[in-house]
């Protein structure tokens, strides 16, 4: 999804590259621009073509039969399967569980991140290795983490050994068997994976906010709550929108994790559209129906990323172009 | 080793699989002449680890020493990506020339890719050695496939365990096992594990119930019409809620995988943390490794799924099906045929029975059996007067995906007797 950003970033600024040409030297220089940009792009172009848009176009034709994967398409369905999909309550859920999903990493995961990363960029005793620690999760496979908490989650299993020890025995729970918690255990794995990923980036951010800002504001006798809300949390705005961005697409996508530790169940409990698509997808082998599935899936995450290209990043987009030409 | 059902955990692999299936074509390909000219047959088997993995390395070089023309290529593939490499190598040019093959609906799902040999005049001269199991590999009365062991599904129970609650002999009857479960609880024994999380270990329990309450007449027809058509099936889910009520299962059952870790279902048994549980007879061979306990074999013995009272279906009939192999339209004839045919012969298969994966489809090897309890299935499964195969393999796939799924959800307090069955009618209905 960054594509789109990068290919603006392109076309403006050989616009501007462009414009103090002399006339004369014009026609030749737009030639030899346009055949670099042939050369150069068609290599990337041909494989965006052949293994992201021309899929995404014969998923959507195998959408339409009932498909079982073995031999020729056969048995034309229509919209049949787009319609089934959309209206079976198994889908809906898992649809409903992705967004539950993406609503708690904003509302929850985003704040801590913010948090810690802020405590992270002070100077405190053993910063390098407190970040790395932060990290670390995030280094592992999604399968090794899924493997780990699924034995750690275990009943009478060394989450609730340690919480019976602190006195929080009342507090256990059948973290992977019951149903109403399933989901939130789901949540908090993909948390402790994923919340790294987010804390270096808004380092990252942090990075480049300059200084004399905070000092500045030091000197006009700001708190530091003060500094902190009016000088830091915008500026570090672009990358929270980026992090908001990459957690709900990636909270719409959540595969592995659940996959591996529920499989999406207690009775579905715990499923996502992607754990759903491969059940009957591949498990069923409803092939056509399974394709279905993904260009819904698909669709739902393009319109979500256009829209929030269109409406919150483009104000983040405008502003690093407008540093990097100016 | 029907250990299609070893998911879990290794469905990681299969994950990644997903990514490289469409890559991994078959490595070496074959040739389609026949007579004296060298062909090659290479050969997908689930056997990527122990003791069945070096019978099947020993089969390919002594078929091979046998026949100098003939080269069998041996790649093991790990169990659950076939699920998804066997439809993508099926839909290209270049599938392998024999491949895992689970017979039944699924077997039958893969005739219409045009890319498996119909075998039936290779077989025809020597299958009834096998006898009739031979036919769940069988679409239309034709051979694409050929099993090379046999399953049948009942308890694995814990002696130990048993002899401390104070039980003298494994129950017969429903009532029986009722008693049993009160006496472990109070002997403050787990009665019996369950691996929900698999969801087709949910399955044994309500077929069972089913084969029970229902004809054999009646399970057949229902089979044939992939229709569960009869109010014994709403018997067998009814019988299913009283059982359930008694809480037989060890805490968070729904989320215990069946086979992997020693978390699992199987290996709360072989750690003495629970005194049964119902699988197929490929669990010793699955709880060894999951305990460091080497006795754990000797301790464990079998008993068949006890009689309900009332029950219109046959007592003795038996839960089962096996692993077998099919050969693709490229593979070289007859050798394919013929290699198939050496992997059933009763000196390949001893190596097999002694590997500890199942009983072997040809009967003649049975003798190799090492365990006792694996004895006694053998019997019982021999005086069976039908075999039902799991309905999930019998059943064409997606109809055997909704069936599993809705037992699960099922055990999950989510469904009915009777939305199990409208559940799998829906599924056939929609093919």
């Amino acid at each position: 999804m960054i594509h789109p950003n990068s290919a603006t970033a392109t076309a403006e600024t050989s616009a501007v590259a462009v414009a103090p040409a002399t006339r004369p030297a014009r026609r030749s220089r737009g030639l030899r621009r346009k055949l670099e940009l042939t050369l150069l792009l068609s290599p990337a172009l041909l494989l965006f073509i052949g293994f992201v848009l021309l899929p995404i176009g014969i998923a959507a034709y195998d959408g339409l039969y009932h498909w079982t994967g073995f031999g020729p398409l056969s048995g034309f369905a229509g919209l049949h399967n787009y319609r089934v999909a959309l209206s079976d309550p198994v889908f809906q859920h898992a649809l409903l569980h992705n967004v539950l999903i993406a609503v708690l990493s904003i509302v929850i995961q985003l704040p801590i991140s913010i948090g810690v990363a802020l405590l992270l960029n002070r100077r405190i005793r053993g910063r390098s290795l407190l970040r790395l620690l932060v990290f670390a999760p995030y280094v592992l496979s999604q399968a090794i983490t899924a493997v780990m908490w699924a034995l750690l989650l275990q009943p009478g299993g060394f989450v609730d050994e340690v919480m019976k020890a602190v006195g929080l025995g009342g507090l256990v729970q059948l973290w992977l068997a019951n149903l109403h918690i399933v989901l939130y255990t789901m949540f908090l794995v993909l948390t402790w994976q994923f919340i790294g990923f987010g804390i270096i980036l808004l380092l990252a951010g942090l990075q480049g906010i300059p200084a004399e800002l905070n000092e500045a504001a030091a000197l006009d006798g700001a708190s530091a709550w003060e500094t902190t809300r009016r000088i830091t949390l915008p500026l570090l705005g672009p990358t929270i929108r980026i992090l908001m961005f990459l957690s709900i697409v990636g909270s719409l996508q959540v595969f592995d994790v659940v996959w591996i530790m529920t499989g999406g169940g207690p009775a579905n409990a715990s499923s996502t559209m992607a754990t759903y698509l491969v059940n009957r997808g591949f498990q069923s082998y409803e092939f056509g129906y399974g394709s279905a599935v993904a260009v819904i899936m698909f669709v739902i995450c393009f319109a979500f990323a256009l829209v929030y290209q269109r409406f919150v990043l483009r104000r983040d987009t405008r502003g690093a172009l407008t540093r990097a030409v100016g | 080793m029907r250990s299609i059902r070893k998911s879990a955990a290794i469905t990681l692999a299969a994950t990644a699989a997903l990514a490289l299936a469409a890559c991994g074509g078959s490595g070496g390909g074959s040739t389609s002449s026949t007579g004296n000219t060298h062909v090659t047959l290479t050969w997908w088997n689930n056997a990527t680890s122990g003791d069945l993995k070096n019978v099947w390395a020993q089969a390919a070089a002594a078929y091979h020493k046998a026949h100098p023309n003939v080269t069998i290529q041996v790649e093991p593939i790990q169990n659950e990506a076939f699920q998804t490499k066997v439809p993508a190598a099926l839909a290209g040019n270049n599938p392998p020339d024999i491949y895992q093959q689970w017979g039944g609906g699924q077997e039958a799902t893969q005739i219409p890719s045009g890319k498996v040999t119909n075998l039936t005049q290779y077989t025809s001269s020597w299958i009834s050695e096998v006898g009739p199991v031979a036919q769940a590999w069988q679409v239309s009365g034709k051979q694409y496939g050929i099993p090379y062991d046999l399953h049948t599904v009942g308890f694995w129970y814990r002696k130990d365990l048993f002899a401390k609650a104070g039980i003298a002999s494994p129950p017969t009857t429903m009532t029986q096992l009722n008693a049993d479960v009160t006496k472990l609880k109070a002997a403050h024994i787990v009665p019996i594990a369950v691996g929900s999380k698999d969801k087709w270990p949910d399955a044994f329990w309500w077929e069972y119930f089913a084969i029970r309450e229902c004809p054999t007449a009646t399970l057949k027809a229902a089979m044939k019409a992939v229709n569960l058509n009869g109010p014994c099936f709403v018997k067998a889910g009814q019988d299913l809620t009283s059982f359930m009520n008694t809480k037989p299962f060890q805490t968070g059952f729904l989320g215990t995988a069946a086979q992997v870790g020693a978390g699992s279902s199987a290996g709360l048994v072989a750690n003495g943390k629970a005194a049964m549980e119902l699988q197929g007879d490929w669990d010793p061979g699955v709880m060894t490794p999951l305990t460091s306990d080497k006795t754990v074999t000797s301790q464990l013995g079998w008993f068949p799924f006890p009689a309900v009272t009332g029950g219109a279906g046959d007592p003795t009939t038996t839960l089962g099906g096996g692993d077998g192999f099919s050969c693709t339209t490229g593979a070289a004839e007859p050798a394919c045929a013929d290699f198939l045919k050496y992997i059933d012969s009763p000196a390949v298969q001893a190596k097999v029975v002694a590997a500890n994966v199942g009983l072997p489809a040809n009967p003649a090897a049975a003798s190799a059996l090492a365990l006792p309890a694996m004895k006694q299935v053998l019997t019982y499964t021999g005086a069976a007067p039908y075999i039902q195969t799991y309905f999930d393999i019998a059943f064409p796939t997606n109809v055997g995906v909704a069936i599993d799924g809705a037992i699960a959800d099922f055990f999950a307090g989510q469904g009915t007797p009777q939305s199990i069955i409208s559940t799998t009618n829906q599924a056939a209905s929609s093919q």
